[in-house]
């Protein structure tokens, strides 16, 4: 998307929603690689944010493309949900961002788009982020006992348990994870920091 | 006794290994005699945490992952990723190197729609096509080998451009390859387009109006199919894209008969678009020449003491990216794979968020097989082309 286009929506959106801060990323390098329009919604506007992007004709993002989360351990409100919304009509894209505390629910858009039913149950799963009027919030991708929230940056690589067939029970059995060799990060540049 | 007693709805546990299920797919159906009326599928059978383990890969470590993703279209996964890394560069690769990028991701595409064309025919009884189609799957394979060295994972797309040129001759045996592949597409045409079993099961099958498609999040051939003009490679052209002429084939009635047609109509298409990029293509670098970002030449390592501590730093630490976020997109055969890369300025993705156009049209099983025969459910896991790398990641 050009910059000018970008430019038009982020402006688009501060007119539209008064108090929103719709921030404008000029993009990497020279040829502004990877442009974008960021909007940070409070999770109680957030469904007549959405909605009124989706129906608006000067919007119109009738497709949800993704929804991510995003754990950062250090930062006050540690959760972060991650929209990216796409219009065809217009052929431009926006990111919304939600920060959450820990614990601290947020609204299922399953009214606004179906397809968000299966990205909320991954999020709850990958990283505990509870929405609320989702129909059936179970887990979605790891096994239906699994304990705790994998993609979490203090849930550990080699995760915490391990499963395998025992001959003795005739069953498939979980044991602690034992390692024969402690996990190592060569060149951990995050540490150097 | 029989008629006192109320017939009630029974629940059957489709998959998880299932032939029809294209890999792990757990579906439980609830059946009112033989019409479904609940679906619901059970996935993650094939999570192998990638996301995560991306997070503790340099960025370089990360590309093999994604030919993992969809194993049907290897070289089409790594593509968004590459371009992810590049833009949070600020690079872009060579021209050549976009141009055997584009021939490679409609290599992939074939390879892909070939592999949908013939499990889809076996699935609904059409046992031939599958023997066609890996007839020509096996040659496309044969490119792949020819340039990366590995069939299947090629981990050929690198950040920068590819990882190495394509070898001498190559170029002649993939263009003598699309002289005689729209002959082969008409074959599998006089086999299925008009026949009277394959209509039957698929035309009236799982339509899709266009308000849902648009609900669920449809990409690719599922939303072409319901009459949307919609393809990345048009609306935000990557790499060589804008150089070459192609049509997008969309549908009308949104039903499986339709998407169908619009996949063989794509094959035709890709050939196409393999042509011109031959006929454009010129001689020149294949990677991106800032050698703290890309590898440098073994030639010059021998030689020079800098390109060889650059090899070094590359292959052990990796290269830095600034802080920021990139989500970038391309049309994947099944539609548009998503990136979603939070970079915190050091040599590894602070998060990755992949987002798989399978995704979204599994979990639109729900309506789509509602009000179905248990037969035609075959019929709708086949039409979504789902391969369970890319949804369970």
């Amino acid at each position: 998307m050009s910059l000018e286009k970008l430019e038009r929506l982020a402006e688009a959106v501060k007119s539209r929603f008064a108090g929103l801060e719709a921030e404008l990323f000029t993009g990497f390098g020279e040829k502004h690689l990877g442009a974008a329009v960021t909007v940070h919604v409070d999770p109680d506007n957030l469904l007549a944010v959405l909605t009124i992007l989706r129906d608006d004709p000067g919007f119109n993002f009738h497709q949800m493309i993704d929804l991510a989360g995003v754990h950062y351990p250090e930062r006050a409100k540690p959760l972060e949900v991650v929209y990216h919304l796409l219009s065809m009509r217009h052929n431009h894209r926006i990111r919304i961002k939600v920060a959450l505390d820990e614990g601290q629910p947020i609204p299922s858009i399953i009214g606004v788009w179906s397809c968000a039913d299966w990205y909320e149950r991954e999020a709850f799963d990958l990283f505990g982020i509870l929405f609320t009027g989702h129909p059936d919030l179970r887990r979605l991708l790891n096994d239906y006992d699994f304990e705790g929230h994998p993609l979490r940056k203090d849930f550990p690589l080699s995760g915490n348990y391990e499963l395998r067939y025992s001959e003795e029970q005739g069953r498939i059995i979980r044991e602690p994870t034992q390692l024969q060799r402690e996990s190592r990060e060569y060149y951990n540049a995050r540490d150097e920091r | 006794m029989a008629e006192d007693r109320e017939f009630q709805n029974f629940t059957v546990n489709f998959g998880p290994q299932h032939p029809a299920a294209h890999g792990v797919l757990r579906l439980l159906l609830e059946l009112d005699g033989e019409v479904v009326e609940r679906a619901d599928p059970h996935i993650g059978f094939l999570h192998r945490g990638t996301e995560k383990l991306l997070e503790h890969k340099t960025y370089l470590q990360g590309v093999p992952y994604f030919d993992r993703l969809d194993y049907m279209s290897m070289m089409a996964q790594e593509h968004p990723y590459v371009l992810g890394v590049e833009r949070l560069l600020g690079i872009e690769a060579p021209e050549r190197a976009q141009y055997i990028r584009v021939i490679f991701a409609e290599i992939t595409r074939m390879l892909n729609h070939l592999l949908f064309l013939g499990a889809h025919g076996l699935d609904v009884g059409a046992m031939t096509m599958f023997l066609y189609t890996f007839r020509e799957r096996e040659q496309l394979i044969d490119f792949y080998e020819a340039v990366s060295g590995a069939r299947i994972h090629a981990a050929y797309f690198r950040p920068g451009g590819v990882a190495k040129d394509m070898p001498d001759g190559l170029a002649d045996k993939i263009w003598e390859f699309t002289e005689t592949f729209p002959g082969k597409i008409d074959e599998y045409e006089t086999l299925l387009t008009e026949n009277r079993i394959w209509k039957q099961r698929l035309v009236g099958i799982g339509i899709v109006t266009p308000q849902q498609a648009l609900d669920w999040g449809f990409v690719g051939p599922m939303i072409r199919g319901s009459g949307f003009a919609w393809d990345l490679r048009k609306a935000e052209p990557y790499d060589a894209y804008d150089k070459v002429e192609f049509k997008i084939p969309i549908g009308k009635n949104g039903d499986s008969y339709d998407r169908y047609l619009i996949r063989v109509e794509e094959l035709r298409e890709s050939n196409k678009i393999i042509r011109q990029c031959l006929k454009q293509m010129k001689a020149g670098p294949v990677r991106h020449e800032n050698f703290k970002q890309s590898p440098p030449y073994r030639g010059a390592m021998q030689q020079d003491m800098e390109s060889l501590i650059h090899h070094f730093k590359l292959f052990t630490e990796g290269f830095r990216t600034p802080p920021g976020e990139i989500y970038a997109a391309t049309e994947t055969p099944k539609g548009e794979l998503g990136v979603y890369i939070v970079s915190d300025g050091t040599t590894k993705p602070y998060r990755v968020k992949i987002r798989a156009a399978g995704f979204n049209h599994l979990q639109a099983m729900k309506y789509m097989a509602k009000g179905h025969m248990v037969a035609d459910v075959t019929t709708i896991v086949g039409t979504v082309d789902i391969v369970f790398g890319e949804i369970d990641r």
